[in-house]
């Protein structure tokens, strides 16, 4: 038994961390340190360093541009990705889509879609949740209708990240009504330029637009737009909801949150006193680290399991990273509230926070906590929520 | 990164489990513990045949070298049946000392005494003023001619009242809350001057409050340096920590077992309770702060045997303080799940509920070792 890294993986992770240090645009790196979200100019340019180094894509199979990496050195890179802090790829395109494509797609979506996902030429979202089917997701009503060679597709998405700059949506649509639930859906692939999409903004709790209605009103979608077979894409849907194993945790993230919030702490003065200085704070601190330590351990532990599982399966521990996982990021933010305290409550939009001349309101790192706070509500709500992944452990590991 | 065990370290495991499947049942153990020691002489002996009361010595001394992650096999295994022998005052706590303080022949006395089966030791390190500070020391000891005179209270002596010896931390020169100035000593349990009170704890096992009233020590019986022996004492009190850990998490997987049986096997409003979502909720939470136990007794049996102090003492606080809280949420849930059964004490799961509680008051609690991870920096943060 062994906790370390071997030298190998030493050497990888020296050589990951420096590239990133040097690679990351220094006006990127600061947005991210402020707790504010990258632009879709930011992505795109943090995409195309990646996928120049040859580094878009490490978890994908060599010939579509992974790199060989085993799964311990792929979670170091995630790690080190997240630590730096650099943005995450979208998660939409690489980790979600394309893995789908390569999967079950046929060569002429594999050779159309997958190179421009490595560069983000084409910005993905992901149309599953919609007004009627959140955690219980198999009931989506979006109909889907053959008409020659096409589908017309009517009906409504909704929670669609970032769908404001996609090129490309990927949905679960109803094909077959009569069928039982899970057994009538199909996986299509739609250009958001299509005539009858409309995209309406939802404001969240943090005042920023991330997530999106979508409306679909006769949009027409060629067949040869459809991955694998009519009526199966529940299965697909199932292997892409599987597919996130590395950054399922936010190891990485809650590190660098970690870090963020004693380099903040040691600036700011109460009582007297430096607030890193003060037991009580420090002892929270500490708390959060000490599960935070022990989830990273934990998901190793499940990385290591990975290579005797059956390819393509997913550990049922893995839904143990999401739960406490959330938990973690969130008690991180909520650290940061107590650290800025009272200038939490000025609100100035990361937009305003932007264009303004004159300096901003409070400690010029202030404005972004508390939307942080209230945004990271999501995460253990998103991707599964908590209560989901709850009855996943009851049922598949403790057979209850 | 390897989790897991060498070929021999499986069978080291496969021989504990199966010894306990087959002599540790909850009635034997009641037996055992109705005894005239308050444990099973029988058992100690098959465990000196099975060579665990030897394993964590060197080869010289008759041991078999076992490590950290030895030492974790056997106390994960004798949580799990809830063992009463005294396996840790005797080979973790004195065996700690011996190993890493005790001199030459010290060591060719003792330890073969030790895992032959034929000796029993314990560590009088707890004072009643000190709570959780090891250096907090008022019992005295006085150089008198080439020996030393000892007075002074040690309290919560494990299996103090039955150790054919005990090893006693005094002050030998400071104040009482120095580190520097104190020493150990190996005393016989029927010295004259040593008084012992024996009484039951809480979870059934034993202990002892002592009182030293000029007991003599020869100077052969000096362990280590009299006037510097903290440092030993505090690595065993760390490796002691991942001992603990490990037991718990033995105790933590048998209660999420018996837990999960009791909610399969139980039926209320014609449905078995695990059909219930809020009690599989629980039975989640349980799942899920056993997985990040395991996790952190790990952690702490890689980092016990580091020489770095300040990273060794980090990973055993935030080992310490992860146990303390799941002991907190897993006892007190699966009480619950069990309702009226789970408090009385002709079932199981409540002695594991009262042993994992007095876990998380031996060498710190949860809370005691957040404070000392705090005042001791970040695991997170490298270089803090």
């Amino acid at each position: 038994m062994d906790l370390g890294f071997t030298e190998d993986e030493l050497a990888f992770r020296d050589e990951v961390r420096a590239f990133f240090r040097a690679a990351v645009p220094a006006d990127i790196r600061e947005k991210l340190l402020a707790g504010a979200h990258p632009s879709k100019d930011d992505m795109v340019r943090w995409t195309r360093i990646l996928a120049a180094k040859g580094w878009g894509v490490p978890h994908w199979p060599a010939e579509y541009g992974g790199t060989g990496w085993s799964p311990v050195k792929q979670y170091i890179y995630v790690e080190e990705m997240s630590q730096t802090p650099a943005p995450a790829p979208l998660p939409f395109g690489v980790n979600m889509v394309g893995p789908v494509i390569y999967t079950f797609g046929n060569e002429d979506q594999k050779k159309r879609f997958l190179p421009r996902i490595l560069t983000l030429e084409d910005w993905w979202c992901q149309g599953f949740s919609e007004p009627g089917a959140g955690s219980d997701l198999a009931s989506v009503k979006t109909r889907a209708v053959r008409d020659g060679d096409h589908y017309i597709v009517n009906g409504q998405k909704t929670w669609t990240t970032l769908a404001q700059f996609a090129d490309w949506i990927f949905c679960l649509v109803r094909t077959d009504p009569a069928a039982k639930k899970q057994q009538g859906i199909s996986f299509l692939l739609i250009d958001m330029r299509s005539c009858g999409i409309t995209v309406r903004p939802i404001q969240t709790l943090d005042g920023g637009y991330e997530v999106n209605e979508v409306f679909f009103d006769d949009v027409r979608v060629p067949v040869e737009n459809r991955v694998g077979e009519e009526n199966r894409g529940w299965d697909y849907a199932k292997f892409l909801l599987g597919n996130e194993r590395f950054n399922i945790a936010g190891v990485g993230i809650s590190k660098e949150r970690i870090c963020r919030i004693m380099d903040l702490a040691s600036r700011v003065r109460f009582g007297g006193e430096r607030l890193i200085d003060q037991a009580d704070f420090r002892k929270k601190v500490a708390a959060v680290e000490v599960r935070l330590k022990a989830l990273e351990i934990t998901q190793l532990r499940v990385l290591a399991n990975e290579s005797k599982r059956q390819k393509g399966t997913q550990d049922p521990a893995s839904s143990i990273l999401k739960i406490k996982g959330a938990e973690i990021q969130q008690a991180t933010s909520e650290l940061l509230m107590n650290v800025v305290g009272p200038y939490a409550l000025p609100y100035q939009s990361e937009e305003d926070f932007e264009r303004r001349n004159e300096p901003p309101i409070g400690p010029d790192w202030a404005a972004t906590i508390a939307p942080a706070y209230f945004n990271m509500r999501k995460v253990s709500i998103y991707g599964g929520s908590d209560e989901i992944q709850k009855n996943i452990i009851a049922k598949v590991v403790l057979g209850l | 990164m390897d989790f897991d065990l060498s070929e021999e370290q499986r069978l080291l495991k496969d021989s504990v489990e199966r010894l306990m499947l087959e002599s540790y049942g909850f009635d034997e153990r009641g037996k055992y513990r109705s005894e005239h020691m308050g444990f099973s002489e029988a058992m100690w002996a098959r465990y000196a045949e099975l060579g665990l009361l030897a394993l964590p010595f060197s080869e010289e001394y008759g041991g078999f070298g076992g490590g950290a992650v030895e030492a974790m096999i056997v106390m994960e295994a004798f949580g799990k049946a809830l063992i009463l022998e005294p396996y840790f005052a005797t080979v973790v706590l004195a065996g700690g000392i011996l190993r890493h303080g005790a001199s030459e022949a010290q060591k060719t006395e003792l330890i073969p005494a030790i895992a032959a089966g034929r000796m029993k030791l314990a560590f009088a390190y707890a004072e009643p003023q000190s709570r959780y500070d090891l250096f907090d020391i008022e019992t005295q000891a006085r150089k008198d001619g080439d020996g030393w005179i000892l007075n002074g209270t040690k309290g919560l002596v494990l299996h103090g009242a039955v150790a054919d010896k005990i090893i006693v931390s005094v002050r030998t020169a400071g104040r009482s809350r120095d580190k520097d100035g104190i020493a150990l000593f190996l005393v016989d349990g029927n010295v004259p001057g040593l008084v012992r009170r024996g009484y039951s704890t809480q979870d059934g096992l034993w202990a002892a409050e002592m009182t030293l009233n000029n007991v003599r020590v020869k100077a052969d019986n000096v362990i280590g340096n009299p006037a510097d022996a903290y440092p030993v004492i505090a690595r065993v009190a760390d490796e002691a920590i991942a001992a603990l850990c490990a037991e718990a998490i033995g105790c933590f997987a048998a209660m999420q077992t018996i837990t999960l049986d009791y909610l399969k096997t139980r039926k209320q409003f014609g449905a078995t309770l695990g059909s219930f979502q809020v009690l599989q909720h629980r039975a989640v939470d349980m799942f899920i702060e056993l997985e990040q136990s395991c996790s952190m007794a790990m952690y702490a049996t890689m980092m016990a045997r580091e020489n770095g102090t300040m990273e060794r003492e980090r990973a055993i606080s935030a080992a310490k303080a992860q146990i303390g809280e799941s002991a907190r949420l897993i006892g007190t849930q699966s009480i619950q799940l069990h309702g009226g059964v789970g408090m009385t004490m002709e079932y199981r799961i409540g002695h594991y509920f009262k042993h994992i509680t007095m876990i998380d008051t031996l060498f710190g609690d949860a809370d005691y070792h957040l404070h000392r991870l705090a005042v001791l920096g970040s695991i997170i943060r490298e270089n803090a």
